[in-house]
């Protein structure tokens, strides 16, 4: 029996034999490779942890300045409403200022008509009444009186 | 439940172990069951060494084993490849057989023109040869398959189970061993000794499986441990700086201890090669006792036969509790020892690259003494 502690030749050869081609295939294609997927995937990861963080600080910014700019808008838009409210209520009385105007303008007018329309009935009737005063006789002093008062009356009632 | 199954399971084991261990002394003449009983160490002996065959199992006496080839150099013929089932039952071929005792049993002997036995180069493809190649074919398919998977690894998606457990793996001996042990420069270094721990974690492991691909006590066999340990030496010793050979040879002691008597380089010469020596042997030894252990505890189970059922019964109970818990035990072991080896050859290659700080600083004290 050969001893516990003596290497066997034949052993030794294959041991060393597949050991080294172990070795060399994994130190070329294998360990290297795993250990830096490895190490390049912890880089992507703090990269990514980085990007991350600073896209969070963008979108924050972004969201302030976006609340800002609401903000003005809403400013602006309130202001805007106003100023159009103002306009328009100004608009509205001069309108009204206007129409009441014109409304006057065409009272004066019509009543100046009104005038010169009676005026001028008033100037028929007048020719009327004294032509007919002076077709009548002026014999009954009284009759002529009642009859002079009556055409006043007459003519009082006709522009009604 | 679980304590249940463990019952359920010992008392079927142990049921398997009757009809075996009654074969064992059954039918046979009383002279050749206690021969049997008496062959436990022999039969440890050959389970834990090498062989020209793989025995996988007995059935009713036939032995079924896978003969493997035997290449060895004949002087009348060169070199020569047979079957070893021509060498099996003592038989000759080309004039080599197998030593049934003396110092070569067991191995293939040569008779030269004297008549005496003499050993022939010998390649031939062995049960741990076979198991070494077999083992090797295993750790490539598993590692190359993984970083094949990390080189197609898009970076942005995690990689698939079998990839991260090899990763953890092979990082957790680069980080916490390779790296610390050595320092920065330790990329250099970590193929060999990642190579080394998987390598070892491997054999221990198929060790460990009773059958056919594994069982083979390649670890616990010394030409194995021999080239490992060899290979650390080289790694220690081929890329060690000034300042560790300096530490050798001109070490930082009195005067005295290093001239004219080279005490202390003789010292640390030894050392160089006695740390690689031990482990070697650290190696060897637990795995081989390991195997060995396992071995005899479940030979209990054949050697408490001619007890009487009931001790029979009992004590395989006890030998099948046993071999499971040293089984288990021994999976530890196996990775403590891989780690062990890989740990120590990590610390020996970076005690070979001392840091020149030290040298500045022994300059200065040797300086002021004088």
């Amino acid at each position: 029996m050969p001893s516990l502690l003596t290497p066997d030749f034949g052993l030794l050869f294959w041991m060393l034999f597949s050991f080294l081609i172990v070795f060399g295939l994994l130190a070329k294609f294998g360990f290297p490779v795993i250990t830096r997927m490895v190490s390049e995937r912890q880089e992507h990861i703090s990269r990514s942890l980085k990007e991350a963080e600073e896209t969070g600080k963008k979108t924050l910014t972004i969201l302030e300045e976006t609340r800002r700019q609401q903000d003005e808008i809403l400013k602006q838009a309130v202001a805007d409403g106003e100023k159009i409210i103002r306009t328009a209520q100004q608009k509205a009385t001069e309108e009204t200022e206007k129409q009441l105007e014109a409304a006057r303008q065409q009272i004066a007018f019509l009543r100046e008509k009104a005038l010169h329309e009676i005026n001028a009935q008033v100037a028929i009737l007048s020719m009327d009444m004294a032509e007919k005063i002076l077709h009548r006789q002026l014999d009954d002093k009284a009759k002529e009186e009642a009859f002079i008062l009556q055409m006043l009356d007459e003519a009082e009632q006709l522009p009604k | 439940m679980r304590i249940n199954w463990g019952i359920r399971m010992v008392v079927g084991l142990a049921l398997i172990g009757c009809p075996v261990s009654s074969w064992a002394t059954g039918d046979r003449p009383h002279e050749e069951a206690s021969d049997r009983t008496l062959a436990v160490g022999d039969i440890i002996s050959e389970h834990t060494s090498d062989s020209y065959w793989w025995h996988i199992t007995t059935i009713n006496d036939r032995h079924i084993s896978l003969y493997l080839p035997v290449i060895v150099h004949s002087p009348d013929e060169g070199w020569i490849v047979f079957s070893s089932k021509r060498l099996a039952h003592g038989e000759t071929y080309s004039g080599f057989r197998l030593a049934a005792e003396g110092a070569y049993k067991g191995k293939i002997v040569g008779c030269n023109a004297a008549g005496e036995e003499y050993r022939p180069w010998d390649l031939s493809i062995t049960k741990n040869a076979l198991a070494i190649l077999i083992n090797a074919v295993i750790m490539l398919t598993i590692f190359l398959t993984a970083a094949r998977a990390c080189k197609r690894q898009p970076k942005n998606i995690a990689p698939g189970k079998f990839v991260c457990a090899i990763e953890i793996l092979v990082m957790n001996i680069e980080e916490e061993v390779i790296r610390k042990s050595i320092g920065d420069d330790y990329k250099r270094y970590s193929p060999y000794l990642l190579t080394a721990f998987f390598f070892i974690l491997i054999h221990n492991i198929m060790g460990l499986i009773p059958l056919f691909p594994g069982g083979a006590n390649t670890t616990g066999n010394i030409a194995v441990t021999l080239v490992l340990a060899l290979c650390t030496l080289i790694a220690v010793n081929l890329f060690g700086n000034r300042e560790y050979w300096k530490e050798i040879f001109w070490p930082d002691v009195p005067l005295w201890l290093k001239a004219p008597v080279p005490l202390m380089p003789v010292i640390e010469l030894f050392g160089v090669i006695s740390k690689p020596f031990a482990l070697m042997i650290r190696l060897l030894a637990n795995i081989f006792a390991g195997h060995t252990v396992m071995l005899a505890l479940t030979f209990i189970i054949f050697i408490t036969v001619k007890m009487g059922s009931g001790v029979n019964v009992g004590m395989t109970a006890f030998s099948v509790l046993m071999t499971v818990f040293m089984s288990v035990i021994e999976l530890l072991v196996a990775y403590i020892q891989a780690y062990v080896f890989t740990l120590l050859s990590a610390v020996f290659i970076g005690l070979s690259r001392p840091a020149a700080h030290h040298a500045v600083k022994t300059k200065k004290i040797n300086t002021e003494k004088i």
